[in-house]
């Protein structure tokens, strides 16, 4: 399995060693070591709930910056996520932030909320297939996508092969800028996503599955807003060119995604351990009513992602007031002869979500049995406390680091200080 | 080296809202355990259905699961009315669950013949009055 590149950097020099990431890690994946936060990347999924919870502040996203842009590219493509739009006050008009945007040095706009449309045309035609497993869940999220490889294998055939949004954004700006410039070369035509969180970054350097992804530069949506603030306020009359309708702009918060689907047996549920709990119960084959399955990782969905300025209730609410007066959809696919639940080759994963087992203590069983045999012993010896301070997150977790021999069980507090007791008092009775 | 595990969980059949707690805990120890996914699915649907009708039964009780390298195997027993007409509740859509929990959506008379579905050894002994054991097999190929 090729290593995972996550999008989560610790500053090293701002981390105290404190246990807040620690504990609010879904997967788990941090371990306090001499005295800083340390990342497994194979597990980590990207879900930014360390950033969102660091009291210094020393965990950042890792995106690229405007300026990394290499000048080869001619022709530069501004992909703006939904999200996007709900951070700013006042904003009436969504050409605004499209005009901004260029203003701040791109030569073209594509809105991811274009893709979107597209994305729900196809899945509403998904759905009719009757072959395919349900509920189906979105595969949107990329937080989501790799919590269920990692977390739920008997769950990543239920998971819509369809491309997510940003990923079809970026296909099509790409062809269409080709048809309008055939001057250009395709590798002087690059996109870059305005993304709201680190997710979508570590999606573009991974891909999903084995999907290689055809986004070239993921900058963070906060980066974005304080450049477009000052570029906006020059914008007096923007030209009219957003084509975005009301479910574009709906996929920015949880739910949108799933009312695109005129379908009411959907369920839609919002922050990483709320999709953990969703999950855990569809697996064991409960809901058997439903369709489909909408998960975000962030608390609200996308506005709530950790590269967001703005609140993401606040966000939510502006959108609704955007979308007030746009069409229901601009982008419909052309009616032609196709079968109503058609979805072409280009539309989809080219290959299928897979089970990634990071989470086995061995590959041969017959180890693992033995290692969890051993973690049981050492588990009880631990207080069950989980204070956190040996720099697991659990008394479990400290427990299988032991037996992987990561650590050594004198590193618990609470154990030295009952093994120190013993001592004393046996010195004292010797004494006598 | 020791050739079986065994995870013995209490099921509190006080907290309605804990229900099924075991069953996720299992599946992740099974997933650490590097079992296939179709038979960490098996066991997890066969004990939550189980834990479930514990906890609507029979105020709870005891379960405990032994891993073996080549079957999981999962043992329930309670101390609560026992079930009169064995038969009749193997039978899809009987059910005798109260209409508090049905207004949950649980109580469609499916635990019992999903956990026959799921794994490949059942077998029930119950005494009315007395209690219930159930032991439930799930083979690993």
């Amino acid at each position: 399995m090729a290593v995972y590149k996550h999008s989560v950097s610790l500053e090293p020099e701002k981390c105290k060693g404190c246990t807040m990431c620690l504990k609010h890690c879904p997967t788990e994946a941090i371990r306090i070591r001499d005295g800083r936060a340390v990342i497994n990347s194979e597990i980590c999924i990207d879900c930014g709930e360390c950033i969102r919870v660091c009291p210094h502040k020393a965990k950042k996203a890792i995106f690229d910056k405007l300026e990394d842009i290499a000048p080869k590219y001619k022709w530069k493509i501004a992909l703006p996520a939904p999200s996007l739009y709900g951070q700013f006050e006042n904003l009436d008009d969504l050409d605004y932030v499209l005009q901004g945007l260029l203003e701040c040095g791109f030569d073209e706009v594509f809105e991811v909320s274009r893709a979107a449309e597209i994305v729900s045309e196809y899945t509403r035609r998904y759905m009719r297939k009757k072959d395919v497993q349900r509920p189906v869940i979105s595969s949107a999220c990329p937080t989501i996508v790799r919590l269920i490889r990692l977390r739920f294998p008997y769950l990543c055939d239920n998971v819509m092969p369809i491309l997510p949004p940003v990923e079809v954004a970026s296909r099509m700006a790409k062809e269409n800028a080709q048809k309008a410039h055939p001057e250009l070369s395709p590798d002087e035509i690059c996109t870059v996503f305005i993304s709201p969180c680190p997710a979508k970054a570590s999606y573009v350097k991974n891909g999903i599955s084995q999907n290689a992804s055809s986004i070239d530069y993921v900058v963070s949506m906060s980066e974005m807003y304080f450049k477009l603030i000052g570029a906006m306020k020059a914008v007096e009359n923007p030209e009219i060119t957003s084509t975005s309708g009301t479910i574009g702009i709906s996929w920015a918060s949880s739910g949108g995604e799933s009312s695109a689907l005129f379908n009411d047996r959907y369920l839609a549920a919002d922050g990483i351990d709320n999709a953990i709990k969703v999950l855990d119960e569809i697996e064991t084959g409960n809901f058997p009513y439903l369709e489909f399955v909408e998960l975000n990782a962030c608390p609200g969905g996308c506005v709530g992602g950790a590269a967001t300025v703005e609140n993401p209730y606040i966000a939510r609410v502006r959108l609704q007031t955007l979308r007030r007066y746009l069409p229901i959809s601009q982008n419909r696919l052309e009616k032609n002869d196709e079968p109503d639940d058609y979805v072409p080759d280009h539309m989809q994963l080219d290959s299928p979500i897979t089970y990634a087992p990071a989470m086995r203590l061995n590959a041969n069983r017959g180890i693992a049995m033995q290692m969890m045999s051993d973690i049981e012993k050492v588990y009880e010896l631990l207080p069950e406390i989980d204070c956190g301070s040996c720099g697991a997150p659990t008394c479990r977790a400290f427990a299988e680091d032991v037996v992987k021999g990561e650590c050594k069980i004198e590193e618990c507090v609470v154990y030295m200080r009952e093994r120190l007791r013993a001592i004393w008092e046996k010195q004292g009775e010797e004494g006598k | 080296m020791s050739d079986v595990l065994r995870f013995h969980y209490d099921i509190d059949g006080e907290n309605f809202t804990s229900a099924g707690e075991a069953s996720v805990q299992v599946k992740k120890k099974l997933r650490q355990l590097g079992f296939p996914p179709d038979v960490i699915r098996r066991v997890s649907i066969a004990m939550y259905e189980g834990e479930i009708n514990m906890v609507i039964h029979a105020r709870g009780g005891d379960a405990d699961v032994l891993v073996h390298p080549d079957r999981i195997e999962i043992i329930l027993e309670d101390q609560g009315p026992g079930i009169a007409d064995v038969e009749l509740a193997m039978q899809e859509g009987y059910s005798t669950a109260p209409d508090s929990v049905r207004s949950l959506g649980f109580g469609a008379g499916m635990g019992l013949p999903n956990m026959k579905r799921y794994t490949e050894e059942m077998t029930i002994e119950s005494t009315v009055g007395v209690g219930t054991k159930i032991t439930m097999v799930v083979n690993v190929q």
